[in-house]
């Protein structure tokens, strides 16, 4: 195992990360901020409460998952794509490295910065309203995992994507949308009972119901589909990683 | 001693059916020096990128160091340093970063002591703290050449290390290879420039379209290369050769308006002197002179044509 290697790409990507601390960290933060003005304050005086909790702290689970989602893809598909489209990739392929040490420092690093956007808007939402975890345990291992499949799931379509606009695709086409019709910032019982089931088909739905469970102890689906759920998103991110390694697919000719 | 290179019928066909590179077979010996001459797209980058790991064999084997670049990549890998053809650097990176990232990713623990004898022997050692987008092309590529050096590699690939850089950077680099000799370092470079061959290498290999031709020590490629010609322009065209100047072996230029006279620079004499008294003597008027040596290409093409033979 090539730990020094390992070693080497986690800090350069931290690094990076380290050099736009402004802008990573801010943009997540305004925007959680403008949400909070949107749909709390605005929406929220007319809601209320849903089951049993203040909508300003429903809509937190959904806010950081949003922001941790979109977070790890960006910088885990930006990270692998830079390289291959400045050509530095040759140095990956030329190391002394195997496949999974490039993915550990990769993914790892953007896992970190995911984790740490997640914590910062988990502060700022601190600001707002007021927020008592009821199942610590099962936050941080939520978070975690959905910290580290996303990051695959980013380096994947940094690898798959052949220009700038691809990269994009992805995060705006698809998960925007369905954290977005995924519950994030109502609770699914809300819907008519049609839509409800055509819900269940979004598989962000079981990763935010999980998610929030550990906050407020109340979910829209079974906290264990939503465990299956995040195990299976992160299975299925493994054996496509190991696929495109395997084959060398657009990395290695 | 087995070779440091040992390369066995390695081959690279593209899956669109291209083939970059046919069997090729080769060893190098430890703490030499070879050039590779070839003109664009003749499979010097292709076998130089097989070697390395960035691209996968079609076919063959090749060892480095006795290790198998696939089945044993990371030993082999360890002991390879490589300078690509193009410049290709992290932007935003501080110069002494980027030779720390390489350093990790040969798997070895940072040594300070190493980056800065490394920077100081490229004139790198004062922009340290500068991102590599607002160095200079030559400088870019002297921290290209840094970063392959910061992990002691026993095996250094330079991809036409000095296309397009100045006169400057090109002594430099000749003296480090001349170091890295001296250090026992064996040392593959491609080149068009058959002058850089000439001054650093001691054996040439040729290659085009994908295929190794020859590869032989210098001092008798360079004896088969050293042909010059001299071309006279006539002021008033002759139908033929003159009679008096059979003896020089001279060729008709087109319209009869030139003569041409093929010798050979590494001779004792090359008979210019006298070729001219008898030009004089035979009463022929010169407008112009002038001397070509043949393009690498066209030595390309003849030793193609002679290998087709």
């Amino acid at each position: 195992m090539n730990l020094y290697a390992v070693k080497a790409i986690y800090i350069y990507e931290m690094n990076r990360f380290l050099r736009t601390i402004m802008e990573s960290l801010a943009s997540p933060v305004i925007s959680t901020t403008l949400y909070f003005v949107v749909f709390g304050a605005a929406i929220g005086s007319q809601i209320e409460e849903i089951e049993g909790v203040s909508y300003g702290a429903f809509i937190v689970p959904g806010l950081i998952m949003l922001s941790v989602m979109t977070q790890a893809i960006s910088n885990a598909s930006f990270g692998i794509y830079f390289p291959k489209f400045i050509g530095t990739i040759f140095e990956l392929l030329s190391s002394p490295v195997s496949y999974f040490e490039i993915v550990l420092g990769y993914v790892g690093a953007a896992a970190t910065k995911s984790l740490l956007i997640g914590v910062v808007i988990l502060g700022t939402a601190q600001l707002f309203v007021d927020i008592t975890v009821a199942h610590p345990l099962m936050m941080v291992t939520f978070l975690l995992l959905i910290c580290i499949s996303f990051s695959l799931f980013g380096f994947i379509i940094g690898i798959w994507a052949e220009n700038f606009q691809q990269l994009q695709l992805i995060p705006l086409l698809v998960i925007t949308p369905l954290v977005f019709l995924g519950g994030a910032f109502y609770s699914v019982s809300m819907l008519p009972e049609a839509w409800q089931t055509v819900t269940l088909f979004n598989p962000v739905v079981y990763l935010v119901s999980g998610f929030r469970w550990s906050f407020f102890g109340v979910a829209d689906v079974p906290v264990m589909w939503s465990l299956v759920a995040i195990l299976g998103f992160t299975l299925m991110c493994l054996a496509a990683v190991w696929w495109i390694f395997r084959t060398g697919y657009r990395i290695r000719s | 001693m087995q070779p440091i290179v040992d390369v066995r019928s390695l081959s690279k066909t593209y899956k669109n059916g291209f083939q970059a590179l046919k069997p090729v077979t080769l060893t190098i010996e430890r703490g030499e020096i070879l050039a590779l001459l070839g003109p664009n797209g003749a499979g010097k980058t292709t076998l130089i990128s097989t070697l390395c790991g960035i691209t996968t064999p079609s076919a063959g084997t090749a060892l480095v160091g006795g290790h198998d670049i696939v089945q044993d990549y990371r030993a082999a890998r360890r002991l390879i340093g490589l300078v690509p053809q193009e410049i290709t650097l992290e932007p935003f990176e501080p110069v002494i970063n980027t030779l720390r990232f390489s350093q990790g990713m040969f798997g070895q623990r940072r040594d300070e002591a190493m980056i800065e004898k490394t920077l100081r022997q490229l004139s790198l050692w004062d922009k340290r703290k500068s991102r590599t987008r607002e160095l200079s092309g030559g400088m870019k590529r002297r921290v290209l050449i840094a970063k392959a050096l910061c992990h002691r590699p026993r095996v250094l690939f330079l991809d036409e290390p000095t296309a397009g850089v100045d006169v400057e950077l090109r002594r430099d680099m000749w003296d480090i290879v001349a170091q890295l000799k001296a250090d026992g370092v064996t040392i593959i470079l491609t080149t068009h420039y058959i002058e850089e061959a000439e001054a650093i290498a001691d054996r040439v290999g040729v290659i085009n379209k994908g295929e190794l031709l020859l590869v032989e020590d210098k001092a008798k490629l360079m004896a088969r290369m050293g042909r010059k010609t001299l071309r006279i322009d006539l002021r008033d065209p002759v139908d033929a050769v003159p009679e008096a100047l059979a003896a020089y072996d001279l060729e008709l230029g087109e319209d009869g308006a030139s003569l041409l006279y093929h010798y050979d620079t590494r001779g004792d004499g090359t008979g210019i002197t006298r070729l001219l008294q008898a030009l004089t003597q035979a009463g022929l008027h010169l407008r112009d002179i002038h001397t070509d040596q043949s393009s690498l290409e066209e030595i390309f093409v003849g030793l193609v044509k002679e290998d087709a033979a």
